[in-house]
């Protein structure tokens, strides 16, 4: 019952997502389609995903979008044309994917393949052979590491995307006037600085709680990263980007964010070279439930420290965009003079 | 003793509940931008307040309860500080308080309150 | 008498999803997420009490974390010029 209250409400919500015109308006409005969304994996008793979705969806989603709307204003642009052809292709497309599953098994029918050979295999021995409670984190560190890599290796990539797209030369910002924006705008919030600044200290904490925890409990190494950057940024935020970028200098958050990938991807390697598979914990360690505990922690603390870097980076990217345009925006009137 | 717990812990839940009701619906019913952020302000502390001391009671062992407090102390510290933030950005981007219902005084000066 | 809580909870979102809809400043939208933020944190530890998964709490601090950041972001970046209606904008535009 709780489950079809919650599906209307985020059908009312994406409805009003797509008529509404005002950016902003648009961005609450995604915000509070992730937390619904959360909720529902939560009433589904899919407690990962809940935890995934309200920290990535809910959370840093918002952050960035807001980042970007300040730098590129408020009002959606009108289209000019209609967009017949686009329709048509959506539409045959999603007639083919219909028809693509009318072979499938019905959703949840006890004779599926998954489940008379998939996932009694993992609920059934994963405590034997891995030994981490939780049968999710087993599943995506250790029974499926290949695909959780190229999980990785994506975001690695977005954020080399959004490096390669935006980043702005250090030249073009270090010799330019100090901005003429009121200096007192950080003095002016000191309630928020100060909560701030004693919230800080806690998020890092839970955050590296979330890392480890994963094996007993919801969490891993994406929930901890994404809970790292939140706190990177709110302080960006509080404190100003000159601040944030000489604690976190950018060069050294690229640096970390390939140190991650291949972190994880030299325990493949030393796998390989130990004489078992490619991600097969077994031949770590002596003992192979040890080499299985060894190889989850490193490879989702390479996890972790590569989603940190990689939020941190596109934010920095989008804000370290916006002040030298704007920069370039306050030289371009005072070379003009005053009209 | 069990019974006084239980019967306790309903009545704070019971009690909570209503006035986060009595906050969404002052929220869509007061006239003004302030007004309704006292509502959504006041509400939401005091109801979540009450719902977690009631969840506290019943809580089945000791991590649950310290984790139940964290989440207490952290929404003490978060709830007020970010309806604080958003009345003084509301305020400075321009968002005037609705102050008489004349229609000669169009909620201008706000030095005289 | 925790899942008549979560019932009325439940209501309270709803009804502050009316509020986010028809706001008529972005301050007013801004306000019903932000309640939505502090019922969802009280959802979740709800139901948790109800399904029996004492784990849900920790997607509830996490989420009353998401929240207070995101609400801070707003504060942030609504200083910025792009940020105000048009007819306000061209007042502040002077530097």
């Amino acid at each position: 019952m709780i489950n079809f209250v919650l599906l209307a409400l985020l059908l009312i919500v994406a409805v009003g997502i797509m008529r509404l015109q005002d950016l902003f308006a648009v961005t609450m409005l995604l915000s509070i389609y992730g937390l619904m969304s959360a909720t529902f994996f939560v009433a589904m008793d899919a407690v990962d995903v809940a935890f995934t979705e309200a920290s990535v969806g809910a959370g840093i989603s918002t952050l960035l979008l807001l980042v970007v709307i300040s730098f590129t204003g408020r009002a959606e642009r009108k289209t000019r044309h209609k967009p017949y052809v686009a329709l048509f292709v959506v539409t045959v497309i999603g007639m083919l994917l219909l028809y693509g599953t009318s072979d499938m098994p019905y959703f949840g029918s006890s004779d599926a393949p998954i489940h008379n050979h998939v996932a009694p295999r993992y609920i059934n021995d994963s405590m034997r052979e891995i030994g981490v409670p939780n049968i999710v984190t087993s599943v995506l560190a250790s029974y499926r590491a290949f695909d959780t890599f190229g999980e990785v290796v994506v975001i690695f990539t977005a954020g080399i995307a959004v490096l390669g797209l935006l980043s702005v030369s250090s030249k073009a910002l270090s010799n330019s006037q100090p901005l003429n924006r009121p200096r007192g705008l950080y003095q002016q919030h000191i309630v928020i600085r100060i909560v701030a600044k004693i919230l800080l200290p806690f998020i890092f904490l839970f955050a590296l709680y979330v890392q480890f925890h994963g094996d007993f409990g919801p969490g891993g190494g994406f929930q901890a990263g994404v809970i790292f950057a939140a706190a990177f940024i709110l302080y960006a935020m509080t404190f100003g980007l000159d601040a944030a970028t000489a604690v976190v200098k950018p060069a050294v958050i690229e640096l970390i964010a390939a140190v991650g990938v291949l972190l994880y991807g030299s325990v493949g390697i030393a796998t390989l070279l130990s004489g078992g598979n490619f991600f097969d914990y077994d031949y770590l360690l002596a003992d192979p439930i040890a080499g299985q505990h060894l190889g989850i922690l490193l490879i989702e603390l390479g996890v972790g420290l590569t989603v940190t870097c990689v939020m941190v980076m596109i934010c920095f990217g989008f804000s370290l965009r916006r002040k030298a345009h704007e920069q370039k925006a306050v030289m371009n009137i005072s070379e003009r003079g005053p009209k | 003793m069990e019974l006084l717990i239980s019967i306790s812990s309903g009545l704070c839940l019971l009690v909570g509940s209503f006035i986060c009701i009595s906050g969404a619906v002052g929220v869509l019913r007061f006239p003004d931008f302030y007004t309704r952020m006292h509502a959504a302000s006041v509400t939401d502390t005091a109801g979540m307040v009450l719902i977690l001391v009631g969840l506290m009671m019943v809580s089945p062992d000791l991590l649950v309860l310290a984790k139940l407090v964290m989440i207490l102390l952290l929404g003490l510290l978060i709830g007020p500080t970010t309806s604080h933030v958003l009345a003084k950005s509301a305020f400075r981007n321009g968002v005037k308080p609705k102050l008489t219902s004349n229609s000669n005084d169009q909620g201008g000066d706000t030095s005289k309150s | 008498m925790i899942t008549a809580a979560t019932l009325a909870i439940f209501a309270a979102m709803i009804l502050a999803l009316v509020r986010a809809f028809a706001g008529p400043t972005l301050y007013d939208r801004v306000l019903a997420v932000n309640m939505l933020g502090t019922k969802t944190v009280l959802l979740i530890a709800l139901l948790g009490f109800v399904m029996g998964r004492p784990e849900f709490l920790d997607i509830a601090i996490v989420y009353a974390l998401i929240n207070f950041i995101s609400i801070i972001a707003v504060l942030r970046y609504s200083d910025s010029n792009n940020f105000k209606d048009p007819d306000q904008k061209s007042i502040s535009k002077e530097l």
